[in-house]
């Protein structure tokens, strides 16, 4: 565990880079993350996914799966590909506050 | 928390070859393409010998469990060759993949393909089994040889499965 500074606030981040505390986030703190991971400015797809995967997160304990994301976000598994080119579950769900997703698919 | 030695450097490319042509031969094979994509990796899958049904645009809806030589499937053999018995596993298994949110393998390979990893045929088996390109899903992207495969997979992991 370690303290990132996102947005000129102190977050507990794990080794990976996760937030440990998802109400801490802001939208701001996303910004400043994906510029950080290579996106010059999050467009409405890139939020599309980060607030499904937030919604997601509080209603299940959980993110969802690359999966899931295809089929419900809105946006499907090729343009997520492209959003998120590290791996789209991973990546916007460390962008958007929440744990890495468990799961295999 | 994570797994990796922070002394390590992460895995940045994996070659999967999948040999095999039932249902349990093909699914650890994309799972871990699925998963290497997932992560971030670059990706690219290789289907040789009977593998190739995986891909196969008549055959790729008939993967089935093997249900004869296979003692984790804890069921006599003369039974396991009793007629529908293969079909029988097949339906139970695929069922409880559903509820696992694991797609169907059509599925799973479209899904694949849209992550951008590549997916690659045999060259030797290809001309065994008297197949062509056009026998194939439109997610394989070329027939290859051996030494095409090994210049595809320098600089990263290779999986056989």
């Amino acid at each position: 565990m370690s303290t990132a500074t996102y947005a000129g606030v102190a977050v507990t981040v794990n080794d990976e880079g996760f937030f440990e505390d998802p109400s801490v986030w802001t939208p701001a703190m996303a910004e400043e993350m994906a510029k950080a991971d290579g996106i010059d400015a999050l467009t409405a797809d890139h939020w599309t996914v980060l607030e499904f995967m937030r919604k997601e997160y509080f209603e299940k304990g959980t993110g969802p799966t690359v999966r899931v994301l295809g089929k419900n976000s809105g946006v499907d598994v090729k343009a997520l590909y492209q959003l998120f080119p590290k791996g789209p579950a991973k990546m916007a769900a460390r962008l958007a506050g929440i744990p890495k997703p468990k799961g295999c698919i | 928390m994570g797994f990796r030695d922070p002394n390590t450097e992460p895995i940045k490319k994996v070659s999967i070859i999948i040999s095999k042509g039932s249902l349990e031969g093909i699914y650890p094979g994309l799972i871990m393409a699925n998963g290497a994509r997932a992560e971030g990796m670059e990706a690219n899958l290789f289907f040789t010998f009977f593998g190739l049904d995986a891909i196969h645009r008549k055959r790729i809806e008939h993967i089935k469990v093997a249900t004869v030589g296979n003692p984790a499937m804890h069921i006599p053999t003369l039974l396991g060759g009793l007629p529908g018995m293969s079909a029988l596993a097949t339906h139970m298994m695929s069922k409880k993949m559903d509820e696992l949110d694991i797609p169907p393998i059509p599925e799973f390979i479209e899904m694949i393909g849209d992550t951008g990893a590549g997916m690659y045929a045999c060259k030797a088996s290809v001309d065994m089994f008297g197949m062509s390109k056009d026998d194939f899903v439109e997610q394989v992207s070329d027939i290859i040889t051996v030494g095409d495969f090994y210049d595809m997979a320098a600089g990263g992991e290779i999986i056989f499965t």
